[in-house]
């Protein structure tokens, strides 16, 4: 086989796999993103129920109830609150007035129905998503970790 | 005193490798070889200083010396020995330290051995590591300085973080630091033939070396730091496509289509745009990762300390070091001479298939770990990609790919029939055909996984069957022996391979869980077995307070006592912090899995049992994935001479 045809062959295949893999990529973006909301955004944006998105912020003084399994807590950004319900165990670093992540979905009701509470670092950390949350609602206290 | 001693060693090592870099590379060019030998000895003295200079900062963790900040900051008295000396790597500074300490080895390791490599060519290789040290350690001394004392020491540290005190996590970043520096050696030897402007099968088999190493160390180092978030982090999982984690999986794959690659390089004089191209990548892979992990831009379990300078002077390292070779390859590769001939189909095809995916992999790999950096950036909006979007893109590439694999070694150079290789896989078909159907009527697989666990029984058997015709018949033995090292380091890797892709395809799609509120004496079955809790009580560690439950597992169907598990909940009063210790058992074919939740005597406690299937595979195929590729970096490789004078007049030299 010429080295040309060859070349051509190549290039063909290579377009090939990258068209895969953009169609791939591109579907499972439109299926797969999951974006992040505070406390505030949940209302300013009217996120409808249903929809798997993030929520993060810091767990609210004495909110917490904890039922067996079952755990319903707030959590707030220093200007709006969302009430959380969530089954199964907190992770360890899980406190009130920490700060976490948690996926899940809004209901009818405004609970937000978590799946899972993500709190996967030491206790001097705060998800920078959470922070800038905070600072967005003027209520960023660097300190106060 | 003796911290100011490692400070200085680590600018005196500096000094040799700015002389490193720069020296031999004129030298080179000019043909002066005592210059160009100048390079073997910096090597070594950099070796030597750099050695100094940790064993300066493990002295110091050692003997709790909290006068330095990094001491005070990530150790304390209390804890064990074994981890104050893993902890001078066990945080950003001083695992900066190690990789510098790793990459003056390989350094010195290019310098001494690599029989029969030209000088200038060995030279130019030397320089090019001397500059990426140049970039490190500069990087080191100016922005994440180990040695910074701390003016008021403290009477006792920080502690180290709980979830780092562990054997796995001990050996962790060494071994993927191996896979890192062997990358930028790698690099190194892809740059050196650019500024030489010719890549000769004899490059190529002194390359090869390094790059298996590269690659068995990545292999091991990302195996390790996914069995530790497997039994550490309590959730059952061993693979989140977490930031840190990607960054370290695109550096492998792309040394994984390298190794692949450079072999055809030596055999075959062919790919060798490809070749160079993979190497730079994989190295801009690795910059890439370590600029993910320590700039803080990513939340992340395993983010360093973060700091938006150190994130700058990385992003400008990368940009240097990526852009310039690039910029290189741009101007040089068109006139590197190419190599022979092939067509389609033929071991060269499947290569250039194999390459071809592996590449789209990682691009998309890519993407998903940047799009959300990217979009932040861009509008402020907030999103996470996570494991639903990589299964759904990564996995789809890979299949055709593994099953690519299982007929190429059947496959002959230059011009293959397919038709004869398929003909001679029929009982691999049949294996394959038999997992089709057994996964089928296991039931509740779906789709992907009876597709994962058919693929992985026909490369399994397609790779037997590839490696015992090669010996099999009259005078076996004979032939087993005198095969090449890397028919069996191949073998070996592929059949690995498969292993671990019946291990992750099990695990994901037949894994069973139970959530459950227990007291002392409760019972819950799962998974053919019955687990009872017989109680839970207090216990004491070397610096952790702990609760610890007693849990019996029997087999439900005749009672037999298969395992007594203790999980644990630790609270570590240094940090403040709690960690669960899952307790697992392993039955070879599947891992029994227990976590304590919390819980106290009269409410029961939150326990959360898992039946992981065919999960041992993944480690122990991994483990024999990195062997194989050993196996196969102690081979020699039968070169295929060029008729270029030149190359047989400097392999006297």
């Amino acid at each position: 086989m010429k080295p040309k045809t060859r070349r051509l062959y190549v290039v063909v295949l290579a377009l090939l796999a990258l068209g895969t893999a953009a169609v791939l990529v591109l579907n499972a973006f439109e299926d797969n993103l999951v974006f992040f909301y505070s406390p505030s955004d949940l209302v300013a944006k009217n996120v409808p129920a249903g929809q798997a998105i993030r929520i993060g912020g810091l767990v609210e003084e004495a909110s917490l109830v904890k039922d067996g399994l079952d755990s319903r807590f707030k959590i707030t950004d220093g200007v709006r609150t969302v009430a959380v319900a969530f089954s199964g165990s907190l992770p360890d670093l899980f406190r009130e007035g920490q700060g976490i992540v948690t996926f899940g979905r809004l209901d009818a009701g405004g609970t937000f129905q978590a799946e899972e509470v993500l709190a996967k670092h030491d206790e001097n950390y705060m998800p920078p998503e959470v922070a800038d949350a905070l600072k967005a609602a003027g209520k960023w206290k660097p300190d106060d970790q | 005193m003796t911290v100011e001693t490692g400070h200085f060693a680590l600018i005196v090592a500096l000094i040799l490798a700015v002389m490193q870099s720069t020296v031999p590379l004129w030298a080179a060019a000019r043909g002066n070889r005592e210059l160009m030998n100048l390079a073997r000895h910096t090597a070594w003295g950099q070796l030597i200083c750099v050695t100094l200079a940790f064993c300066v900062l493990m002295y110091a963790f050692a003997s709790s010396d909290f006068s330095v900040t990094v001491v005070a900051m990530n150790s304390h008295s209390a804890k064990p020995f074994l981890y104050k000396l893993a902890a001078s790597w066990g945080h950003h500074e001083g695992s900066l330290l190690l990789w510098i300490l790793i990459l003056s080895l390989f350094g010195a390791c290019v310098a001494t051995f690599c029989r029969g490599m030209p000088d200038p060519l060995r030279a130019r290789v030397l320089a090019v590591q001397g500059m990426i040290g140049v970039g490190f350690m500069l990087f080191t001394l100016l922005t994440s300085n180990p040695f910074d004392r701390l003016i008021d020491a403290p009477l006792d540290g920080n502690g180290l973080n709980p979830l780092l005190q562990d054997p796995g996590l001990v050996f962790h970043p060494p071994l993927l630091y191996f896979g890192y520096v062997g990358m930028s050696t790698a690099f190194s030897f892809a740059v050196a033939a650019l500024i030489e402007g010719r890549v000769t099968p004899d490059w190529a088999r002194w390359a090869r070396t390094w790059v298996l190493i590269a690659w068995a160390g990545l292999t091991m180092g990302i195996s390790l730091g996914s069995w530790w978030a497997y039994y550490e982090l309590g959730w059952g999982g061993f693979w989140f496509w977490d930031p840190v984690e990607n960054a370290s999986f695109m550096p492998w794959l792309m040394a994984t289509a390298l190794l692949h690659c450079i072999s055809v390089v030596a055999k075959r004089d062919a790919f060798k745009s490809w070749t160079l191209l993979l190497a730079i990548l994989g190295f801009s892979m690795s910059l890439l990762g370590t600029f993910i992990v320590r700039s803080g831009l990513l939340t992340s379990v395993h983010a360093f300390a973060t700091d938006p300078e150190r994130g700058v002077f990385i992003l400008v390292l990368l940009g240097i070091t990526v852009g310039g070779a690039l910029l290189l390859f741009a101007i040089r590769a068109p006139t590197m001479e190419g190599g022979g001939g092939f067509e389609p189909v033929s071991r060269e095809g499947a290569l250039l298939i194999n390459n071809l995916l592996l590449a789209t992999a990682t691009a998309t790999v890519l993407i998903g770990t940047l799009y959300p950096l990217v979009l932040e950036a861009v509008t402020g909006e907030k999103v996470s990609v996570g494991p639903p979007f990589f299964n759904a893109t990564f996995v789809p590439l890979m299949m055709p790919m593994l099953a690519v694999m299982a007929l190429a070694p059947l496959l002959s150079w230059r011009k293959a029939s397919a038709l004869a290789a398929f003909k001679q896989l029929w009982v691999a078909g049949i294996a394959a055909a038999g997992v089709l159907l057994l996964s089928v009527w296991i039931s509740g697989a779906g789709v992907a996984g009876i597709i994962g666990m058919t693929v992985a029984a026909w490369l399994a058997a397609a790779t037997a069957y590839s490696w015992v015709r090669r010996w099999w018949g009259k005078g076996a033995l004979r032939r087993l022996i005198s095969l090449p090292m890397e028919v069996h380091g191949m073998s070996i890797a592929h059949f690995a391979a498969a292993i671990v892709v019946a291990g992750i395809t099990a695990t994901s799609v037949w894994q069973s869980e139970a959530v459950k509120l227990m007291k002392a004496g409760d019972s819950v079955d799962l998974a053919g077995y019955t687990w009872r809790l017989d109680r839970v009580y207090d216990a004491v560690g070397p610096n952790y307070q702990a609760v610890r439950g007693e849990m019996t597992v029997t087999r439900t169907d005749d009672g037999s006592q298969v395992s007594i598990l203790y999980p644990e909940r630790r609270f570590y009063p240094v940090a403040q912090q709690n960690t669960t210790e899952a307790a697992i058992h392993t039955t070879g074919l599947a891992d029994l899995y227990v976590v304590l939740g919390e819980g106290e005597q009269t409410g029961g406690w939150a326990m959360r049992l898992y039946h992981n299937p065919l999960v041992p595979w993944l480690w122990f195929g991994a483990a024999f994935m990195a062997l194989g590729g050993l196996v196969s970096a102690a081979g020699r490789i039968r070169v295929r001479r060029t008729r270029t004078a030149n190359t047989a007049a400097e392999a006297v030299a």
